[in-house]
């Protein structure tokens, strides 16, 4: 059964290194979404994995078996682009059963698995078109139908949902998860949404310039990132500098810029060292006026609103020049804020992370490629 | 039975093709037979004999006609070529704009001087500016020299441009065309500001093209050249007078000069920066006018038609005649000079057949190594440019120097050097065809049937190939008409053995005792096969689409 490991794996092309030491496993049937922005390794990945690029450093280990210099054919590793590749002088059918035939398999069996397969995604009926005749959901169900029906466990999609529509890519998301399960699939999903990574990845890779920075499931990866960069891609959150003013068993106090002072749970920095406190957007609260009894309050004026449907953001500039963002749903909103109102803003400490102040700032730091 | 046993060998081929010994091997000797097959034979071939070349130096005169015959060369290619595309474009472009059913026609006829032979298309010409065609009766009449050449060239060099304008207009997208109309421009600005600029490249290759057919026609040149030389027309009456010094003189310079000339407008016209982008917005709106337009139109298609598509299709009327006058009762039962005429048919259909095969077996690997950019970026360039060098050489140089060459090896028989000859001359269609057709497969397709199973050769067979059958289909038939075509490097090259366009040309020159009808009736027969096979060739293809 497939279970995959990378051991300090390294490609360069040229001067840039698109994967840069990466190490991790993938358990036998685990559906593991590899998230990260354009240019961050994601496709380099698949591919040094799918046997189309070989790595120049560090071993690729499929079930034990040390397959860096084992071709693309013999790896039984499908890799299905974000295009698809749909063969397009052949009709559904002889794609779907071109992995088979392309192993020998005698005719009849290849036949009668490429239908059950069909069957499977509901295309067995459209067997006989060809792929520019069907819609984008349903190229990309022949495109997984092939590489179900190839004999392969390991599949590899990249950006799967990519080329479809909104609609789509959420009916299609839970789909393809229950297929790969059901199937006893092993599933690496390159993407970079991170919704779609959390709602069907088992665990969650995120890599950044071809460096990995943080494996875990879901819950772990956005409620406890791991770096900056992992906090900011992984669900919308406010940055701010501060010194370390002081810290006991219960947490830091900290110091912002102009004075100002908030909370936090972290106890792990000294006294006077540079940090950067990170809050979940949706975790600040706004009001008109203090109430008196919150947590690390502040206040400032408002500069954006937006209206994102379920959600009202708010963008508010406090007395010391720095910016700080609330998501309050829609239904919690009780009085209305405008732009340019004064507005007092609070969060819990319990809902603060703290991160050691990056070499290359705040900005170089959120930097994704 | 027989399809399993066919089966089980290409599973087993497929199989082979998976070991990265096998692939090394293909490729390495690909580039071998390039090297050794295609590439050296010519460069060393005449550098063998450029001693030789002394004996021009100490002859004033030899060496006066020498240089004037390059000159000339140079000179009509570059000023057919101008004039080609001045006349080419807007022809391309009424065949992609225009939505008149007509425009299949013109479509058509824009192809006719290129499946034509040139021996055939030299003929047509001379008769048709001759003091008995059609034109005299209005008083014109264009004499064998110059004049007649440069009409000749014209003719032959058109539909390569029209070909590649066509491509390119049709895979252009307009658009940045649109946008511009949004913005105000008027069409012919749009045209000239906009279009163009964007057609560069394939502006470039057109014309690269049409300069390279002319500088190397050597068939039908020597049929209308008079007592006027260019480089082709110099080295065939030098071979014919026995003259080997000018011959290896005219062809070394030749081979070096068109080698440089190419390298210099492939590398100045990509550099070139026309001051374009002004707008002349009152003269241009008058230029987009309709009436302008279809001013414009006319003389366009006057042009093509009076210079293009009559003296390339006026041998057909002799032709008729000689079905009459007994001479196709003498053809058919071979009696006379007809002998011969048979003998040369069948050697060049032998030989155009022998070519192709080679030439796909060994060029298909070519094909992927560069459009896949196997070697690296630095080595594809390379070999991109070291491919289509037989086709930027003028091809009766490179037949004196292919001669040359492989008549050092005395044991080789005159038709094998006469296959060797026209494999060269042809190598490049095949590839080039091959080439850009692959590059157009996405390299995704191939990498995902490669993790689905599918070995390297079976890549090949069930997704390159039919994906590319057109390419394959057309870059063949190139390959195999040009090899029936050939003249310059036959006429190099063949001692006793004559291939028909070969025997032709020594008839319209007359050096056979023949009648005028007998000439017709030969040309005719060569067209008609050609045509035959282009057609066998189509029919196979649209029966196997099937």
């Amino acid at each position: 059964m497939p279970s995959l490991r990378l051991l300090n794996v390294t490609k360069r092309f040229g001067a840039l290194k698109a994967l840069d030491d990466v190490s991790f496993e993938v358990k036998d049937r685990e559906y593991l979404c590899v998230l990260g922005s354009t240019g961050s390794g994601k496709t380099t990945l698949l591919r040094s994995i799918a046997g189309i690029l070989r790595p120049d450093e560090g071993d690729i280990v499929l079930d034990g078996e040390r397959v860096n210099s084992v071709s693309a054919e013999e790896r039984n590793a499908v890799y299905v682009p974000q295009t698809y590749a749909l063969f397009p002088h052949m009709t559904v059918l002889d794609n779907v059963m071109f992995g088979p035939l392309a192993k020998e398999t005698d005719r009849r069996i290849a036949e009668e698995a490429a239908i059950r397969v069909l069957r499977l995604v509901r295309l067995d009926k459209r067997g006989d078109a060809y792929p520019h005749e069907l819609s984008g959901g349903m190229q990309q169900r022949v495109a997984l139908a092939r590489g179900l029906a190839s004999g392969a466990k390991l599949l590899l999609l990249d950006e799967p949902l990519g080329a479809l529509d909104v609609r789509l890519r959420l009916e299609l998301r839970t789909e393809l998860r229950k297929l790969a399960k059901e199937s006893g699939f092993t599933v690496i999903h390159v993407t970079h949404d991170q919704e779609e990574a959390m709602t069907i990845g088992d665990r969650i890779l995120v890599l950044r310039k071809g460096k990995l920075q943080q494996l875990g499931t879901p819950y772990h990866v956005y409620n406890r990132p791991e770096k900056i960069f992992v906090a900011s891609f992984v669900g919308s959150t406010t940055f701010l500098e501060a010194i370390v003013e002081s810290r006991s068993k219960e947490g830091s106090k900290l110091r912002l810029r102009e004075g100002l002072k908030v909370r936090v749970i972290d106890s792990s920095f000294e006294p006077e060292e540079a940090v950067i406190v990170s809050v979940r957007e949706k975790n600040i609260s706004i009001t008109p006026e203090p109430r008196g009894d919150e947590h690390n309050r502040l206040s400032g004026d408002v500069t954006e609103v937006h209206f994102l449907g379920s959600f009202i953001r708010y963008v508010v500039k406090l007395t010391n020049g720095d910016e700080i963002a609330a998501r309050v749903p829609i239904k919690m909103v009780k009085t209305e804020i405008n732009q340019g109102d004064w507005v007092s803003i609070s969060f819990d400490p319990m809902n603060t992370h703290v991160y050691e102040y990056p070499t290359l700032g705040l900005q170089g730091e959120l930097e994704a490629s | 039975m027989a399809n399993k046993f066919l089966g089980s060998v290409m599973a087993t081929f497929d199989k082979l093709s998976s070991r990265p010994i096998v692939k090394k091997l293909v490729y390495t000797l690909a580039v071998f037979f390039l090297v050794s097959f295609i590439l050296i034979p010519p460069v060393l071939g005449i550098t063998f004999k450029l001693g030789l070349a002394e004996q021009v130096f100490s002859n004033p005169e030899l060496v006066n006609r020498s240089e004037s015959a390059i000159f000339w060369s140079f000179a009509i290619a570059f000023s057919v070529a101008t004039l080609d595309l001045i006349a080419g474009l807007p022809i391309a472009w009424i065949i992609v704009e225009g939505r008149s059913r007509w425009i299949n026609i013109i479509d058509a006829l824009a192809d006719i001087p290129f499946v034509i032979p040139t021996v055939a298309l030299g003929f047509s010409t001379l008769l048709f500016w001759g003091n008995s065609g059609p034109v005299s009766l209005l008083g014109v009449i264009v004499p064998p020299g110059l004049l007649l050449v440069l009409l000749l060239h014209f003719a032959f060099s058109f539909p390569v441009i029209v070909r590649v304008m066509v491509g390119e207009l049709m895979a252009h997208n307009t658009i940045y065309e649109t946008a511009a109309k949004t913005l105000g421009a008027r069409a012919f600005t749009i045209a000239r500001t906009v279009t163009l600029p964007l057609l560069r490249p394939g502006l470039i290759a057109a014309f690269l093209l049409a300069f390279a057919r002319s500088l190397s026609e050597t068939g039908a040149t020597v049929i209308v050249a008079g007592l006027f030389e260019n480089g082709p027309v110099f080295i065939k009456n030098a071979k014919d007078a026995g003259l080997e010094g000018p011959m290896v003189l005219v062809s070394f310079t030749l081979i070096i000069s068109s080698v440089a000339v190419f390298a210099l407008i492939r590398l100045l016209g990509n550099k070139l920066k026309i001051p374009l982008n002004r707008a002349y917005p009152g003269p241009e709106a008058g230029l987009s006018s309709k009436r302008s337009v279809n001013f414009r139109n006319s003389v366009t298609l006057l042009v093509f038609g009076l210079f293009v598509v009559l003296p390339s299709i006026y041998i057909t009327f002799p032709a008729f005649g000689a079905l009459s006058d007994g001479t196709l009762q003498k053809a058919i039962s071979g009696a006379g000079v007809w002998s011969s005429f048979w003998q040369a048919m069948t050697l060049s259909y032998v030989i155009a057949v022998l070519v192709t095969l080679i030439n796909i077996a060994t060029g298909l690997p070519i094909a992927i190594l560069i459009a896949r950019k196997r070697l690296g970026k630095l080595a594809t360039t390379l070999l991109d440019a070291l491919v289509n060098v037989p086709i930027v050489v003028p091809s009766v140089a490179l037949g004196v120097s292919l001669s040359l060459f492989w008549r050092t090896l005395n044991f080789l028989p005159e038709f094998w050097i006469l296959v060797f000859a026209h494999m060269t001359i042809t190598y490049t269609y095949f590839v080039q065809a091959m080439a850009a057709a692959i590059e157009g497969i996405p390299e995704e397709m191939e990498e995902t049937a490669r993790t689905l199973g599918s070995r390297p050769l079976h890549v090949f067979r069930k997704i390159i190939l039919p994906l590319a059958k057109y390419s394959f289909l057309s870059g063949a038939i190139l390959v195999f008409t040009r090899s029936v075509d050939e003249t310059g490097a036959a006429t190099a090259v063949s001692q006793s053995m004559k291939t028909a366009p070969v025997l032709l040309v020594s008839w319209v020159k007359h050096q056979v005792p023949v009648t005028d009808s007998d000439v017709a009736l030969g040309i005719a027969f060569l067209v008609l096969t050609s045509f035959a096979s282009l057609l066998v060739l189509r029919l196979i293809v649209y029966r196997r689409k099937k």
